[in-house]
């Protein structure tokens, strides 16, 4: 399964109808041909002024330097907790939320993965929760889902991860869990009052468009640093894909069985229960199929704020550039993420209704319900009898240390890098060197060392020309922001890391998506290794960025690239792919080329679709150029980074989250407003 | 406004079936305009703009205009018109399904339009049942499953309801298919589920919208059969949409009209074939074999002097199709009677009018 819908929003300003055509028409057509020459005009205009005032009025801060906002969000947080102990908010409120959270992460942890003070190891041991995990595979999915869980549970184990591991899974399930009893109630709502889904579906837009390393400082501050500020992150960022997917599916329920529902004097509630949940049900099981791969994302990301898991060791081993030791762990996130998602997604398909229509029918038999629930039942028979086990003999509670296949695999991989690193450092070297020295160095130069009044009217007039007047005043909004928080020299650096990261995935994204849309065996061949790129949590890409191009601005670039194309590929394929194809057919019929086919027929006809790549590929890169932070992408990420770790900084770090958050949104705005107009025109 | 008339054969029928004279439904200038502020149209001049007009000039749209009809009980009421003629929405207000702009609706003496939510509901679960063209089966429900729906939210015990579900299965003729799925039948079992799940709850009344459009047309044949079969059995009051006049000549005990979400006619069949209300109808029949919608009482003559009056005796709802066969054996005229009363006489010559027209046509 894609992790497709977790970031993909409908564009809604592009399905609304044009409801003032008649009377604006020619003045649009005017205004149309205005846009190319303001672009013209703002760049030729900026590159002048560049060239004039290079360096002068760039608001540049030092390392260490500190505004005044950054000195009270300081205080805000002193007096946060000063507050916390007398505050009846934070009493009554906040203070028992983390403690029960905590605490039931605590329990979870005693439970299965942590040892406690009465206890050396876990009340269930390692045997324990192997086949505790796999019978509920089973339960859930299938036999082969319980194969799939069972090796790679086990697997934790042999790299040596196995408390974190188990610590990962404990979060994920938390968060999923309170996830599961938030997020459909919520969809259900939403999809029987327009005016609900009217006033949630912006603030799921703005949980989805936030950098998710916006709000990790602010929680923390509020619910201190741990496992309870790391559930909060992980439901925030894992709940609207949830909700949005159950709205989506209560809604589709078929009108014409509603209405006989109806016409048959059920309740609402009878509705509900007896025939919009159970048909809906396959959907409501794929949002919570995509609500778990958000979860594991985020739940490593939180390692940032202290969270467990397996977060922790990726993080310390890029902090430290160990390449090996971060390949393993980030293997390991790989693995669950995708024994997650197959599990997931083979319960989702358990419950579509074709597949309980052909249970349903063939009742007897190996397969059929009755076997399946004397399965069920051993297997929860031996689940408990191999819990009670590994409770009572050290040897199935304690995971063995040996056969150990983290610390070599470890240790090949260091070695493999270094071999790679010194066999084609004249390569990736030289690739760093001219993507920065052709791009990045000329755009930071462009965007960084301008005056900022110059920087922010070209911000403007571009977001004029590209995005109307709406978007103006958005970026305009932003900009204002962005100065709030002093840091507008390090925003401008992070836009320019993230703009030349954009164009990099567009121009990929546009080149395999444009095949993809023609070849039906490249689409076949190419979007399952999409997919499964898709699944993978984003912290990990940028183990293999560190080890071939070591700490430096690129590195962030390339981890950006990987984890923004898939999604923007598969948006320019589709567009590509909703060309009429009688178009196709009657441009063939008239003698067109393939080059031609795709130059003036196919992109133009699908500039909405790459325009919206642009988009969903700009907020893919900014939220991974930020976690580029860490392995020295600089920019504002570096400050959130440094602002967790180190008390004084704190402030600015909080600043620059908001710097972030406000560029994001920028570019949001511009780029939707630019794809709703070019798919009207 | 046409009043709606009763024929004397279904009148006097209908006053068999129900010793009462309650009709089974009532409705009464019932009105259904959509658009904003649909309800300010009403009682002002506007109201009675053609649909046309009405729409641009006040963007609303007359959906159903004015409609007054009574249905017997135990008749057949067939509804019928064009595609966008009002007659889905004309059926659905009576369930309120729909909410009507105004009018009311009777159903056994109970005001529909007036109901409660509550009432509504109740009346929704145990008077009124009704088929749709397009199934609205339950996909993730077994057969029997579905039949006992309205059983199950009405709060039926289970054995009860199954039993109940099990012999709607079998009149319908679904015997043994009680245990699949919906998407495992053929469009013509699933509406035959359609209609199981109607009667389960014993309705007084059917409402059936186009039911059986989706099918082809063999299948469609073999429905209507069913449904002749069913009321023969159970002898429900059915108001019966359609836009196929085949249909509604086979079926209705009456036809009503719609055109633009007004009546042009009510009628029996022999009415509408015999005297259509306006050239849209004439159109519609146009192609219709009058001899076998006719009956003898639209071919009936005074005898003429001197005509011998020994004949053979006939009813006057003889269809002219099944009398022509005695009538052209006999050599005397026909003498019609309508029970005990004396109308006039049908001859041969009467008899091939019909027949001829009908192939010159
Ligand atoms: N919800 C609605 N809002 C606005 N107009 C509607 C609505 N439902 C129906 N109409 C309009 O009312 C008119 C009557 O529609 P209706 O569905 O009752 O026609 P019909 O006779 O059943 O046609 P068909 O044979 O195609 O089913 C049509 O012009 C239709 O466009
Ligand atoms: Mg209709």
């Amino acid at each position: 399964m894609s992790a497709t819908a977790v970031r993909e929003r409908p564009t809604g300003p592009a399905a609304r109808p044009p409801a003032t055509t008649r009377a604006s028409r020619p003045r649009i057509s005017v205004r149309r041909h205005w846009r190319p020459f303001l672009l013209g005009a703002v760049v030729v205009l900026w590159l002048v002024l560049w060239a004039v005032l290079k360096g002068t009025q760039t608001l540049e801060l030092g390392g260490a330097e500190k505004t005044d906002f950054h000195l009270w969000l300081n205080s805000v947080r002193d007096s946060f907790d000063a507050a916390r102990s007398n505050s009846a908010v934070f009493e009554y409120v906040v203070q028992p939320l983390t403690d029960g959270l905590n605490g039931l992460v605590a329990f979870l942890q005693s439970l299965f993965s942590q040892p406690s003070a009465l206890r050396p190891v876990p009340q269930v041991g390692w045997l324990g929760v192997v086949v505790l995990l796999a019978w509920l595979a089973f339960a859930l999915a299938g036999v082969r889902s319980m194969l799939l869980v069972g090796a790679c549970v086990l697997l934790f184990g042999f790299f040596g991860y196995w408390q974190q591991s188990i610590d990962t899974l404990v979060v994920t399930f938390v968060a999923v869990g309170l996830c599961a009893i938030l997020g459909p109630p919520l969809g259900i709502w939403m999809a029987r009052s327009r005016r609900v889904s009217a006033i949630i579906s912006p603030v799921l837009d703005l949980m989805q468009t936030l950098p998710s390393f916006a709000y990790l400082a602010p929680l923390a501050l509020v619910f201190g640093i741990g496992p309870a500020a790391a559930i909060v992150t992980t439901i925030i960022y894992s709940l609207p894909p949830l909700v949005r997917i159950t709205e989506h599916g209560i809604r589709n329920v078929s009108p014409t069985t509603l209405e006989a529902v109806t016409s048959m004097g059920g309740t609402a509630w009878q509705t509900l229960t007896k025939v919009q949940l159970p048909m809906a049900r396959r959907t409501i099981v794929v949002g919570i199929n995509q609500c778990t791969m958000a979860a594991l994302s985020m739940a490593t990301i939180a390692a940032l704020i202290n969270g467990p898991g397996l977060g922790q060791p990726v993080l310390q081993s890029l902090q430290s550039l160990d390449v090996g030791s971060a390949f393993v762990s980030g293997l390991a996130i790989v693995l669950m993420a995708i024994m997650l998602d197959r599990t997931t997604t083979a319960a989702s398909e358990r419950s579509g209704i074709e597949a309980r229509v052909a249970r349903g029918t063939s009742a007897g038999g190996f397969r059929g319900p009755r076997a399946r629930r004397v399965g069920v039942i051993a297997g929860a028979v031996i689940a408990a009898v191999a819990i009670y086990l590994s409770h009572n003999y050290l040897a199935l509670a304690k995971f063995p240390a040996s056969p150990d296949l983290g610390g070599p695999l470890g240790k090949a991989v260091s070695a493999a890098t270094n071999w790679t690193v010194g066999t084609f450092s004249g390569f990736t070297g030289w690739l760093k060197d001219t993507i920065t020295t052709l791009l990045v160095n000329p755009l930071e130069s462009l965007l960084a060392q301008s005056p900022w009044w110059v920087m922010a009217l070209v911000l403007l007039g571009i977001a004029l020309a590209l995005g109307g007047r709406r978007a103006a005043v958005a970026a305009a909004a932003c900009e204002a922001v962005i100065l709030g928080t002093g840091l507008w020299n390090e925003s401008m650096k992070t836009l320019a890391t993230t703009l030349v990261a954009t164009l990099l995935v567009v121009v990929a994204a546009v080149v395999v998506g444009v095949w993809m849309g023609r070849s039906r065996l490249a689409d076949a061949i190419i979007r399952p290794v999409l997919d499964a790129f898709q699944t993978i949590p984003s912290f990990v890409y940028l183990v293999p960025a560190l080890a071939l191009f070591g700490p430096t601005r690129f590195t962030a670039i390339v981890a950006a690239l990987a984890y923004g194309v898939p999604i923007a590929t598969k948006l320019v394929a589709d567009g590509i792919r909703g060309v009429s194809p009688t178009t196709v057919e009657a441009a063939e019929s008239m003698g067109t080329t393939g080059w031609q086919m795709v130059s003036k027929v196919q992109v133009p006809m699908s500039r909405a679709a790459v325009v919206l790549a642009a988009n969903q590929g700009l907020l893919y890169v900014l939220s991974m150029v930020v976690v580029g932070g860490l392995v020295g992408g600089g920019g504002l990420g570096y400050l959130v980074v440094s602002g967790f770790s180190q008390g004084q900084l704190f402030g600015k770090g909080l600043a620059a989250g908001i710097a972030i958050t406000a560029l994001g949104i920028m570019l949001d705005r511009i780029t939707q407003h630019a794809a709703a107009r070019l798919g009207r025109a | 406004m046409t009043a709606p008339t009763l024929d004397p054969e279904t009148s006097r029928r209908a006053a068999r079936r129900a010793d009462s004279i309650e009709p089974a439904l009532k409705v009464e200038g019932l009105w259904k305009i959509f658009g904003a502020k649909a309800d300010r149209i009403i009682g002002t001049p506007d109201e009675h703009l053609s649909r046309k007009e009405l729409q641009s000039r006040t963007g609303c749209l007359a959906a159903v205009k004015d409609v007054s009809f009574e249905v017997a009980q135990g008749e057949v009421f067939v509804v019928m018109g064009l595609s966008g003629s009002g007659k889905s929405t004309l059926v659905r207000l009576l369930t309120r399904l729909i909410e009507p702009t105004a009018g009311t609706v009777r159903i056994d003496g109970e005001d529909v339009t007036q109901a409660g939510k509550a009432q509504l509901r109740a009346l929704r679960r145990n008077h009124m049942a009704m088929v749709f063209q397009q199934f609205g089966l339950l996909p993730h429900r077994k057969v029997i499953d579905n039949v006992a729906y309205g059983l199950e939210v009405r709060g039926e015990p289970k054995a009860k309801r199954l039993a109940r579900a099990q012999e709607m299965v079998d009149l319908v003729g679904l015997s043994g298919y009680e245990g699949s799925f919906p998407d495992q039948l053929s469009g013509g079992m699933q509406q035959r589920v359609g209609l199981a799940r109607a009667l389960a709850v014993d309705p007084q009344v059917l409402l059936f919208d186009e039911p059986f459009s989706a099918l082809d047309p063999l299948i469609r044949r073999d429905m209507q059969n069913e449904v002749c079969r069913l009321h023969e059995e159970v002898g429900k009051t059915m108001v019966f949409i359609t836009h196929d006049l085949q249909e509604a000549l086979r079926l209705g005990d009456r036809i009503l009209i719609m055109r633009d979400g007004e009546i042009v006619q009510i009628g029996t069949p022999a009415e509408v074939v015999a005297n259509p209300a306006d050239d849209y109808v004439r159109d519609f029949v146009s192609d219709v074999p009058r001899s076998h919608v006719l009956t003898l009482r639209y071919v009936v003559r005074p005898a003429h002097d001197g005509e011998s009056l020994d004949g053979p005796v006939m009813q006057a709802n003889q269809i002219v199709r099944d009398a022509a066969r005695q009538v052209l054996a006999s050599s005397l005229p026909v003498r019609v009677y309508d029970d005990d009363r004396f109308l006039g006489v049908v001859d041969d010559e009467d008899i091939l009018r019909v027949v001829v027209a009908e192939e010159g046509a």
